[in-house]
């Protein structure tokens, strides 16, 4: 055996985007992999369960792990990664804080699986079936499918994380920096996003044009009206996370004329990205009546799922409470 | 007792005050104490019967010195009252002040709770909020700011030019700043006081002279304060100098203008006679007046309405004070320290329908007959009615707008006694026969029993009772061409009908029409009453809510002339202590930006009500001006990445008040 | 944290964490002590300077740890001790509330409202209005449903610990 690190790659209820990212290393995934034994990758390679549960404790150095954590199966997966690796990173926006599964804390599961099974325009389900955990085919023999959980989870929720790379997706460059400080073993202090710890205004290059009497009047959306390409995208009324966002992505949506929508999720100074938006935001509205106020708030007719896009289930409330 | 601190983090001391059986009689002190003692961290954990006593302090200072204690928790009243005291005690430990927490179990617990379990599992959950919460204070220290040493004071009336004197003669610049064309307020109206009867214009004049001509008082008469900036010690006003259309510093009030004016005859009315007689466009108030310089009233003068008047007034002055271009002008000045003594409104006796003022011509309010029976009033203080007669039975209808669920519920204080007073003058003046009805005679003043008993002596009739109504619907052949008082006699105890000649109606005082906004100004605030609200009753009675800025007189609440004169030189002399100390100590609960934390999104610049955050273009950072900083948090609740502080008020520290009260 | 036991035994008792401005509402609740007003022993107050200091994410967080309801004091629009802290408040919170609704917190646990310094008897009256609402209401008791949330993780957390070998599927 070589003496090269162990590393693992693994994914929960995740887009594959992450995995995409690792790819987008380029000739960068070379020398990675030239630095390492790649010892589970399932989305590249064929491995199986077994394979996992036949490694050693803490013989695999570190295992990047993407996706929110909504099933029995994946829960069981990373309890099994967490128990094999010595470090687990959290990878992404999915893992660091449910990412846009995460969303569907919003729903109870009922509502959820009616809509897929029965109520979505499409589906043809007359009888209702749904799916079932347990069942057994004509040999008689059994066959388990993963529980469906009530509530969609961070990875940090679940077991225990040593680091976390933000964003949907991370960046190849903090990749890279995450991969290189642990080969090097200049590790910052368990815990660490590895980002800076500052917010995106601070990389944005349209942040000279942000006024200093900044006071809103509407909120507009991005697909109903035009974004001018020079000039701070919130001061022209579209919702942009960036404010409350931790940086690290050097602005790629804001260059690409979209708003930021947060996925970094906050600096370590906020406990709740939604909510400290929300307080920035308001405040910042010029109305001083309900009605008026009301008026403008109109224009963000989801707050939830504006403020909270990456991080319902690392929110204060982490989901809907009444279901 | 604990000795040793059981937990990790700063050692605690807790000390629980009973004040008496305040605290003690409702909350079980005792559990409170032993359910602290066990809390992480607390390493002392005392009760005492007054922790606020001398005993008690010294208590806190022993324990910090002797037990090492790092942090300080007190549950007693409110911290708007004792939080400097202990802050002082911890000081006097040689800890710094601000590793302290203060819990008001008094006020916000003992005192509104019957539940004894639950005021006491109230108490013990905010104490655990400050135990949690002191954990995470850092140490501060109070900025010292220089003062400036000036004083304005705002109303001139008998409060005003009492404080203005007093900080003037103590050597301080005065800024006396009044409303209307002339100082000397409602004091001036009046022709006699209560209860020793000595002519209101024979003490007023004198100080009223004595401010025109000291060094250190500036009188900007006909003026208003429009704008205060700045904050204690530090203020900038900005002051509106109305235009009279006269030159002040050339005019001597010789009267010779009013004498030339168009209008031969006076036709308009005149303010300062309550309407009781008439004036020309160009008046001086009163013989007076102070400062003695005449006025031209836009709304009625001919030149100024409409541009097409011969000027007589102005050909007649041959100090050609007179100016019709003049505009109006806004001063700013900076000051220390602000008084406010802008008295109050007397009540509308209109809203009285039943008592028919201004329905009845012989309905008087109590200030149209301080003008008729005051020598230099209207009729040279010979009381005729409106009608030409001569009265022979008056009556005076106490609590007209006060002590009533319709209107004014508070006891106005000087009603009963100028009363008194006029029903004395009305009946040396008149000869009439004059009654006074009342609900009770409220006498508790120096003399003013020795002068009730002098009237009842003299034969004025009172009656016990609160009137119903007046009217003039005569039932007998004494009733008829007279006014009818119905009242129940609650003394003889039936329901009396007396026909008298005139009606005088004892108004109430009510705060200023525009109190409100005046107080908006000022930033102080109002009872639910309207008057300007003291910064406590008892021990702070002519302080505000807005440190630098005092009330004095019946702007804080219906007075007479003795306790408003003491309260303005008690307000003189808390100015006087301000800006003579040359500085002033700011609380240090100001907000900070953590400058590497910043992304500057300057979501905070606009936030700040006093601009105290500005946006540094070299760094791209936001930054906090500290004096500016009045410490309301705003931005630290607005910053999206929580890179600003609010000093006392930091996320963690209020994070860990949530938790410790909730867990 | 042991609990006195309260009065009417069984009867839900709402913990109502209030943050109240120094200036005005703080003052107003002295004044209710100082007038020996009897109210409800349900608030726990939490003193700030300015409603405006109030981050929606303390709302949030004594919700999370287990208050069931949040009450907010402040000055009266136009009367802040600040000039217009009590504005911003305003329109966070309208914000928050709809948020709050989102997410299935009931109308009536969350409350603004303007008290003066003056109003000893509104902090008296909004106090009972409240408890009252939020007693029928029910308890929130977030960290309990937390729990109960988490209580589907119980099972593999036992059994991975114990390196299960009870078949699942790996895709």
């Amino acid at each position: 055996m070589s003496a090269k690190p162990k590393v693992g790659f693994y994914w929960c209820a995740s887009c594959g985007g992450c995995e995409e990212a690792v790819v987008d290393l380029a000739e960068g995934v070379l020398d990675v992999v030239a630095a390492v034994d790649i010892v589970l990758w399932p989305v590249a390679m064929d491995f199986k369960r077994s394979d996992v549960e036949g490694m050693a404790d803490k013989s695999m150095t570190v295992c990047f792990i993407n996706g929110a954590v909504r099933t029995s199966e994946q829960e069981e997966m990373v309890r099994m990664l967490r128990k094999k690796a010595q470090f687990v990173i959290s990878f992404g926006s999915c893992a660091n804080s449910g990412g846009i599964p995460g969303l569907a804390n919003q729903f109870s599961k009922e509502t959820i699986l009616k809509f897929v099974y029965e109520d979505c325009p499409g589906v043809d389900n007359s009888a209702r079936t749904r799916p079932q955990t347990r069942m057994k085919d004509e040999g008689d023999r059994s066959l388990h499918l993963p529980v469906f959980r009530d509530m969609v989870r961070s990875l940090d929720q679940v077991i225990d994380v040593d680091y976390y790379l933000p964003g949907c997706p991370p960046t190849p460059k903090l990749i890279m920096g995450g991969v290189q400080a642990l080969l090097s073993g200049k590790l910052p202090a368990k815990g660490t996003v590895l980002s800076p710890d500052v917010a995106l205004c601070d990389e944005c290059p349209r942040k000279d044009s942000k006024p200093t009497d900044l006071a809103l009047t509407e909120f507009k959306r991005p697909h109903l009206a035009p974004i001018d390409p020079e000039k701070c995208i919130l001061a022209q009324g579209f919702l942009c996370m960036g404010p409350a966002t931790r940086s690290g992505c050097e602005a790629l949506c804001v260059k690409g004329n979209m708003p930021c929508s947060g996925c970094f999720g906050p600096t370590s100074k906020v406990r709740d990205q939604g909510a400290k938006l929300v307080s920035c935001l308001a405040g910042s509205i010029a109305a001083k009546e309900t009605p008026e106020i009301d008026k403008v708030l109109s224009g963000i007719p989801d707050p939830v799922g504006s403020f909270y896009r990456y991080g319902l289930p690392k929110s204060m409330l982490k989901r809907r409470i009444d279901n | 007792m604990k000795s040793a601190s059981n937990g990790s983090g700063p050692k605690i001391g807790f000390y629980i005050c009973h004040c008496g059986t305040n605290i003690a009689g409702t909350i079980d002190v005792e559990a409170v104490r032993e359910h602290a003692a066990k809390l992480p961290g607390v390493a002392v954990s005392k009760g005492y019967k007054y922790m606020c006593s001398d005993p008690g302090q010294e208590m806190i200072a022993q324990d910090i010195r002797a037990q090492g204690l790092e942090r300080l928790v007190v549950a007693a009243c409110s911290p708007n009252l004792h939080e400097e005291t202990f802050r002082k005690a911890a000081a006097k430990g040689g800890l710094n002040p601000f590793f302290f927490q203060m819990v008001n179990i008094r006020e916000h617990a003992s005192w509104v709770h019957e539940d004894k379990a639950a005021a006491t599992q109230k108490a013990e959950d905010q104490v655990r909020a400050a135990i949690h919460r002191v954990r995470f204070h850092k140490a501060l220290e109070k900025k010292r700011v220089p003062v400036h040493p000036d004083v304005m004071v705002v109303g001139g009336g008998i409060a005003g030019i009492h404080a203005a004197l007093t900080a003037a003669n103590a050597g301080k610049k005065v800024i006396l700043v009044e409303r209307e064309a002339t100082i000397g307020g409602h004091m001036a109206l009046f022709d006699k006081t209560f209860p020793t009867l000595d002519c209101s214009a024979c003490i007023l004049t004198p100080k009223m002279s004595a401010v025109k001509g000291h060094p250190n008082i500036t009188l900007w008469a006909y003026s208003e304060v429009t704008k205060v900036e700045g904050y204690v010690g530090n203020f900038k006003v900005t002051v509106k100098r109305k235009p009279r259309y006269v030159k002040e510093d050339l005019c001597v009030g010789c009267d010779a203008c009013i004498d030339a004016c168009v209008f031969k005859e006076a036709k308009f009315p005149d303010e300062f006679n309550q309407g009781l007689s008439k004036r020309k466009p160009v008046y001086l108030s009163f013989p007076q007046a102070t400062p003695k310089v005449v006025t031209i009233d836009p709304k009625t003068c001919i030149q100024l309405k409409t541009g097409k008047c011969k000027m007589t007034c102005a050909a007649a002055c041959d100090r050609k004070a007179i100016d019709f271009g003049q505009k109006e002008e806004s001063k700013e000045v900076p000051v220390g320290a602000i008084i406010l003594t802008t008295g109050f409104d007397a009540f509308d006796p209109k809203r009285h329908e039943y008592y028919g003022y201004g329905r009845y011509p012989n309905v008087y309010s109590a200030l149209e007959v301080e003008r008729l029976v005051n020598a230099s009033g209207p009729t040279g203080g010979d009381v005729v009615l409106r009608d030409g007669r001569r009265p022979e039975a008056i009556g005076i209808i106490h609590c007209v707008g006060s002590r009533d669920e319709h209107t004014n519920k508070w006891c106005s204080r000087v009603c009963c006694m100028y009363s008194l007073k006029l029903a004395h003058l009305l009946k040396e003046r008149t000869g009439a026969q004059v009654y006074n009805f009342y609900i009770d005679m409220r006498t508790p003043g120096k003399t003013f029993e020795e002068f009730y008993d002098r009237l009842l002596k003299e034969g004025v009739q009172f009656v016990r009772g609160r009137v119903a109504e007046v009217n003039d619907w005569a039932m007998t052949r004494e009733e008829e061409g007279r006014l009818v008082i119905r009242v129940e006699d609650t003394l003889a105890g039936f329901v009396r009908r007396i026909p008298v000649d005139m009606v005088v109606l004892s108004q109430g005082l009510e705060a200023r029409k525009d109190a409100l906004d005046v107080r908006r100004i000022f930033n102080i605030g109002c009872g639910s009453d309207g008057f300007f609200q003291e910064r406590h009753p008892k021990l702070a009675p002519v302080s505000t809510f807005a440190d630098g800025i005092f009330i004095a007189g019946a702007c804080q609440g219906p007075k007479d002339i003795p306790d408003t004169v003491a309260q303005a030189g008690a307000a003189a002399a808390e100015a006087l202590a301000l800006v003579d100390a040359g500085h002033v100590e700011m609380e240090p609960n100001t907000s900070r930006v953590v400058e590497e934390e910043c992304s500057g999104c300057k979501s905070c610049v606009p936030l700040c009500p006093y601009s105290a955050i500005t946006f540094d273009e070299a760094k791209k950072k936001a930054s906090i001006n500290e004096i500016l900083c009045k410490g309301c948090g705003v931005c630290a609740a607005a910053c999206p990445s929580g890179s600003i502080r609010q000093n006392l008020f930091e996320d963690d520290e209020i994070f860990g008040e949530i938790e410790g009260v909730l867990s | 944290m042991t609990h006195h036991d309260k009065k009417g035994a069984g009867r839900f008792e709402p913990r109502i964490v209030a943050f109240f401005c120094n200036w005005c509402t703080y003052t107003a609740a002295d004044l209710a002590g100082v007038s020996r007003l009897k109210y409800a022993p349900n608030t726990r107050v939490i003193r700030v300077m300015c409603s405006g200091r109030v981050d929606p994410q303390f709302v949030l967080d004594a919700f999370s740890r287990g208050a069931d309801g949040v009450l907010l004091g402040g000055c009266h629009p136009g009367d802040c001790h600040y000039a217009e802290g009590n504005y911003k408040t305003l329109r966070r919170m309208r914000l928050l509330e709809r948020m709050l609704k989102d997410m299935g917190v009931s109308d009536g646990r969350f409350r603004l409202e303007w008290i003066s310094g003056a109003e000893g008897e509104k902090v008296k009256t909004v106090v009972n209005d409240m408890v009252a609402k939020v007693r029928a209401l029910g308890p929130l008791d977030l960290p309990g449903k937390f729990k109960d949330w988490d209580s589907e993780l119980e099972g593999l957390a036992r059994s991975v610990h114990a390196s299960s070998k009870e078949a699942a599927h790996v895709r």
